[in-house]
């Protein structure tokens, strides 16, 4: 039997984050002005942004969770994948174009467009900040878990010290790199990411003649528990009828929330033309479908090789079935080379989520909110540099409060922080783009009152959730104010945050402003106007 | 209490020029290609994937009906899931490039060209 070696897997480690920082200080040399920070000069081609998507979308929990979840519940951790995956359609039809032809760094950008700039960026970026900092919280503290599986940290004073190497190499990366340098972090490490499950996916492929159903019949007879109900729907959200109604209020949550997620949004701000970030959700769309098919063998994969008791036996449990299967198939060295591959994924996205919390706060709160007041311009004045370093000062706080948070929610249930943010991005974000893009007589009144109703009523029921308190698994196991029966509140907050949006605007007396109107729509569907691509 | 911080919009000529561009025939037709396809295929799209969640959720038996082998509905079901998105994709793609594309660009050259 082949063990794992942790010194092993710290030097691939180390010689990723050698490589991308090399990669990083390169491409930071042309780093100037605020367009060349925040969005990378919109100079990347659609398939460099479409695989950085990939990068992005691709977290540590969609890697080892959704894997983990196949191996041990079956076809229901399959159903997670394909909700993520067709999420990508509202990006790609109603979303992405439109947007990267209005705006400029942001989401608040395309939101307060023909609304009043200061309540409704303000309100922009404190839900922008929201969904990024419960998405970093959750990468962090799943970053604790990891560190015990992979390197045999056990101690929750080594795991601390972990994270905050982690947290301190994403601040270098967004401090140094900028969006540029982000988006190179997040293209290798989607590369490494792909074709590491594809090599493996062949290799268990292989094991059975590459014929999938067999695969399967091998999975079911090394689960003499599940058996047969591992390849059918039900093994985890069809106990009763409010894990049902739980499983469909999640499946809304991510079909519609990806389209809200602001660190995907920005995203398409690094690309030079509305037909490139076309190009890059095609791309995104394809390797991220590719991936989870990959995931849908290697879970299986390693429910039949590796098995489900030694995998709830292992550290992590579910989230170590990935690693566990790369040990058993290529031994040691896979097991750091996938190991590795995680790390980078959690380095990638909470360096991704990182410098879009900061550019929100630097573009929507300071350049156009506080130092508005003084220049009345459009913001398109030459002191962009001022809004660099607010930027950069920002990426140290939210790292360092993303540090600290990581430490304490370390070990915490962390699954119910990722639908948290998809919930989130679903009521507060995704109502407000599409009135705003496709609704002519919304307003800024049912602006605010979509993006901070949907905010509210999601973060109230979730706290008031069996997530939170009452139940085994809880946040707070020890007492009880569940007073909502549904860990996941999408099916309620995400049409109520789209009512709000609907009886703010007809109840406000403010008239949506025509000309604004105009402006908006031609620029969103011709590109007239549209933020050009930086020559070097 | 509105307009305050709109930027006083009405008269200018480069406003007017939005209000034209948005008035005139060819936007109404480039509009019109972007609604007619986004807005029915979202509704089927978005139907199809509420669907296949329904019947995962409350049709068990159904889903786990062996087709062959090991495969059973469900995983069926579950891949068609895959190569919906992959061919909405890929028609959206060639409806863009065909029917899109020319309209968004000659608006924008007239836009962009007089006086900006």
């Amino acid at each position: 039997m082949n063990e794992s070696s942790p010194i092993l897997n710290i030097s691939i480690f180390g010689v990723f984050v050698l490589i991308t920082l090399f990669v990083v200080i390169r491409a930071s040399r042309n780093n100037k002005t605020a367009a060349d920070y925040l969005a990378a000069g919109r100079a990347f081609t659609g398939p460099q942004n479409g695989i950085a998507i990939a990068g992005d979308y691709l977290s540590a929990a969609s890697f080892l969770g959704i894997a983990g979840a196949i191996a041990l519940n079956g076809y229901d951790g399959f159903l997670y994948s394909i909700g993520f995956l067709v999420a990508w359609l509202v990006a790609l039809l109603l979303v992405a174009e439109l947007l990267r032809n209005t705006g400029k760094y942001t989401m608040g950008d395309v939101l307060s467009f023909r609304m009043r700039q200061r309540p409704v960026r303000a309100a922009a970026a404190t839900s922008t900040m929201a969904v990024s900092f419960f998405y970093l919280l959750a990468q962090m503290a799943g970053a604790g878990g990891l560190v015990a599986l992979l390197l045999g940290i056990t101690g929750s004073g080594g795991q601390a010290i972990v994270i905050a190497v982690v947290g301190a190499l994403m601040i270098a990366y967004v401090l140094i790199g900028g969006m540029k340098g982000t988006t190179w972090v997040q293209i290798i490490k989607a590369v490494l990411l792909i074709a590491g499950a594809g090599i493996m996916t062949v290799w268990v492929l292989g094991k059975y003649g590459f014929n999938l159903s067999s695969l399967l019949g091998a999975a079911v007879d090394a689960a003499p528990k599940a058996g047969e109900k591992l390849l059918g729907p039900g093994l985890q959200y069809g106990k009763t009828g409010t894990s049902k109604l739980d499983f469909l209020s999640l499946a809304l949550a991510l079909v519609l929330g990806t389209a809200g997620l602001p660190h995907i949004l920005m995203r398409f701000y690094t690309v030079p033309t509305a037909k490139e970030a076309r190009r890059s959700v095609v791309w995104a769309i394809w390797l991220i479908g590719i991936f989870y098919l990959f995931t849908l063998v290697l879970g299986y994969g390693a429910g039949a090789l590796v098995g489900p008791d030694k995998i709830n036996a292992a550290p992590g449990k579910a989230n170590s079935a990935a690693p566990l299967l790369a040990l058993e198939l290529g031994g040691p060295i896979l097991l750091g080379l996938i190991a590795a591959v995680a790390f980078a994924t959690i380095l990638a996205v909470v360096a991704g989520l990182t410098i879009t919390a900061s550019a929100s706060f630097a573009h929507d709160i300071y350049a156009n909110i506080i130092k508005k007041g003084k220049d009345n311009g459009n913001g398109d004045a030459e002191d962009k540099t001022d809004e660099v370093k607010i930027a950069r000062i920002t990426a140290i706080v939210i790292g360092l409060v993303s540090i600290g948070g990581g430490i304490v929610a370390n070990g915490q249930n962390i699954a119910f922080l990722v639908a948290l943010a998809f919930a989130v991005a679903a009521s507060a974000n995704l109502p407000t783009i599409l009135y705003s893009l496709f609704w002519k007589r919304f307003n800024t009144s049912g602006a605010l009152w979509s993006i901070y109703g949907g905010l509210i009523v999601t973060i109230t029921l979730i706290v008031l959730s069996p997530a939170v308190s009452g139940t085994p698994t809880s946040m707070f196991k020890n007492s009880d104010f569940h007073l909502f029966p549904l860990s996941n509140p999408g099916i309620v907050s995400i049409p109520v945050a789209f009512l709000l949006g609907y009886i703010g605007t007809i109840l406000s007396k403010d008239k949506a402003d025509p000309v604004k109107q105009a402006e908006m729509e031609v620029r969103s569907l011709t590109g007239a106007g549209a933020e050009k691509a930086i020559a070097h | 209490m509105s307009s305050v911080e709109h930027t006083p919009s009405e008269s200018s000529p480069e406003a007017q020029k939005w209000v034209d561009v948005q008035a005139s025939d060819d936007f109404a037709e480039l509009k019109h290609r972007l609604r007619k396809f986004v807005f029915p295929v979202s509704g089927l799209f978005l139907a199809w994937y509420l669907l296949y969640v329904l019947l995962a959720d409350y049709a068990h038996g159904f889903m786990s009906t062996k087709v062959f082998g090991n495969i059973n509905v469900g995983l069926i079901f579950g891949l068609l899931q895959f190569v919906s998105t992959f061919v909405i994709t890929t028609l959206y793609v060639r409806h863009a490039n065909k029917n899109l594309d020319p309209l968004a660009e000659k608006l924008r050259n007239e836009i962009e060209g007089d006086g900006k």
